[in-house]
């Protein structure tokens, strides 16, 4: 069996990548893909750990960060569209109607 | 391996009959709201007034009783009755200084009250939450609303541009506080907060890790709080938005992070706070004297509340390096009752200013709003001088009781710089104050506060908050106190998880 590290270790992998994507990039609907790539290597660290804990906790959260993350992207894209109808741009060094 | 010892979970329906109401009463309005034209959208927002109502009647019910619900799920006791009332009040004056505004501003709304609902919602949750997922889940029902909320001035581009940096940076903080509960899960075994508690008891303060899992939900939360050097996204966020919702983010927000905060942080990570009560010093240090010296100088009256929000928010953080002491958690508790009220005030006089379409949201917009509009400008002045800390308003005790916790835990020079900072922030506080009273010259004109009964109730009710918490604090401050110890003193339970 695999051991638990290797998994943990990947989990947290894609977590960074994730973070640097998110602080890196300008682009927000890339940005906005970071963040989901965050919340998939929390899901694979949540399965890994749940099947070692032996208790279902894991998987079930699994469940609940999905459905989140989907009502997420819903209101999220909603609100990138929004931005771009009013500015027609999605760079984010292009936000800059509020700044003191 | 796994076992479901059904026997344990124990399903309590009459505690969170105040959940079931905001949720019933959030989904009528969406089902009678699209055909009711977006002019008279104020019969949408007595109906979410009434459920409001409603719900805290049964809340009111609800207190004391003590019970763990749903298997330990949702922990139904006076700390989670304490922040739902609270919640409730927030949401009642929002929706009360709203009226006028949406039908206004013609904004839709059937989306507005059942959003600002299902928001009030997600905070309920957040502060009936005994369990990690219900945390989370309380947590995303409250922004992904909110991010919606913020962005509801579809035309006005600093309304999306607000909103964007708003989501970003709350789903951004949202990944770390899911990571920080997916290791807490992994160090403890359990996402139920009691054995958490357990657990951490025993010999956990080294376990690499809990450690990380505390760091990442302790950077997730301080997002959420806006403490620094998470809080880039608040000032943009609160300017950018709506004003009544940006009072609701000021105060239904910040006191729902902070009742899961507290929860996870001084209850059931409480035996290894020697490992994060230091990095909770340098983040109140931080959070108070960023937010206050920024806030020295603003030009919009939003923008200044927003860091004084982040100043105020530093201050509780001083309550929470004062570690588990039952003190210092009735202060802290009591101090977000006084804020609340004093913030929801404030920003109902902003809104009172307003026009539709042109914000007025500049501190110069006050001058002379003590010749033309007395009552206004003393409402004004009584939250400006209670978020100073003068007493004997409701800020002034609140501040009082908590540093005089934090002197007891032996925060010395935490309460020195926080004493500074208080008086830092007496200069802008006073900065309005004088533009209304000492300074003349092209006053703005200012619709007649008498024709919009529901902002001059919320105003009245952010004035009668303010006073008469700050003057008679003993029967507010013993219901904080007893709130946070329901809490912190039930007793933890053996049994580990509950699917085992």
């Amino acid at each position: 069996m695999t051991p638990i590290s290797y998994y943990l270790a990947l989990s947290a992998i894609l977590f960074a990548v994730g973070v640097a994507g998110v602080l890196i990039r300008r682009n927000v609907i890339v940005m906005f893909l970071a963040i989901e790539l965050m919340l998939n290597a929390v899901n694979l660290a949540l399965v890994a750990l749940g099947r070692r804990i032996g208790s279902m906790d894991g998987q079930v959260i699994v469940f609940f960060v999905m459905t989140v993350a989907a009502a997420e992207a819903a209101v999220g894209l909603a609100i990138i569209i929004s931005m771009f109808r009013n500015r027609d741009t999605v760079n984010a060094d292009e936000l800059n109607l509020l700044r003191w | 391996m796994n076992q479901f010892t059904l026997a344990a979970v124990n399903f309590a329906w009459l505690p969170i009959l105040p959940l079931i109401a905001v949720t019933l009463g959030a989904m009528v309005i969406m089902l009678v709201g699209p055909g009711i034209d977006d002019e008279d959208s104020a019969g949408l927002g007595l109906i979410a007034l009434m459920t409001v109502l409603a719900a805290f009647v049964l809340t009111l019910f609800t207190l004391g009783e003590n019970t763990l619900s749903f298997g330990g799920a949702l922990a139904l006791d006076d700390y989670s009755g304490f922040f739902e009332l609270v919640i409730l009040v927030a949401t009642a004056v929002t929706i009360g200084m709203s009226l006028d505004y949406v039908a206004d501003e013609r904004i839709a709304g059937a989306e507005y009250y059942s959003l600002i609902l299902f928001a009030a919602l997600g905070m309920m949750l957040m502060a009936t939450a005994g369990d990690l997922i219900i945390i989370f889940l309380g947590l995303e029902t409250m922004s992904i609303a909110v991010y919606a909320l913020v962005g509801f001035l579809r035309r006005d581009p600093r309304s999306s541009e607000a909103a964007l940096k708003y989501f970003l940076l709350g789903a951004f903080s949202t990944g770390f506080l899911l990571y920080g509960i997916a290791l807490v899960y992994g160090a403890t075994g359990t996402i139920r907060l009691d054995p958490v508690r357990a657990a951490v008891a025993t010999d956990m303060a080294s376990n690499p890790l809990l450690l990380m899992g505390l760091g990442m939900m302790l950077i997730g939360f301080g997002f959420k709080v806006a403490a620094v050097p998470f809080h880039m996204w608040t000032p943009d966020a609160y300017e950018g938005a709506p004003t009544p919702v940006t009072a609701f983010m000021a105060v239904g927000v910040k006191v729902a992070a902070f009742a899961g905060f507290l929860r996870i942080f001084l209850v059931h990570l409480g035996p290894v706070s020697a490992q994060w009560s230091a990095v909770l010093w340098v983040l109140a240090v931080l959070t108070m004297s960023v937010g206050n010296l920024i806030a020295l100088v603003q030009s919009n009256i939003k923008r200044m509340l927003a860091y004084s929000a982040i100043a105020h928010a530093g201050y509780i953080i001083l309550g929470m390096a004062a570690a588990s002491s039952h003190q210092a958690g009735g202060a802290i508790l009591y101090y977000l009752l006084g804020y609340s009220f004093t913030t929801l005030g404030a920003f109902a006089v902003v809104i009172a200013l307003e026009r539709a379409g042109e914000a007025r949201d500049r501190i110069s917009d006050f001058r002379g709003l003590a010749r033309t509009h007395p009552g206004l400008a003393a409402a004004m002045a009584i939250f400006m001088l209670s978020l100073a800390g003068v007493p004997p308003l409701a800020g002034f005790v609140g501040k009082f009781y908590l540093f005089s916790a934090a002197l007891n835990a032996g925060l010395v020079w935490l309460v020195i710089i926080a004493a500074l900072n208080s008086a830092i922030s007496v200069y802008y506080y006073t900065r309005v104050i004088v533009e209304m009273y000492a300074r003349e010259g092209n006053e703005i004109d200012v619709k007649r506060i008498g024709a919009r009964p529901a902002l001059l109730l919320s105003i009245v009710a952010g004035v009668a908050g303010t006073v008469l918490i700050g003057i008679f604090p003993q029967p507010y401050m013993g219901a904080s106190a007893s709130a946070f110890a329901a809490a912190a003193g039930r007793p933890a339970l053996k049994t580990t998880a509950m699917l085992r």
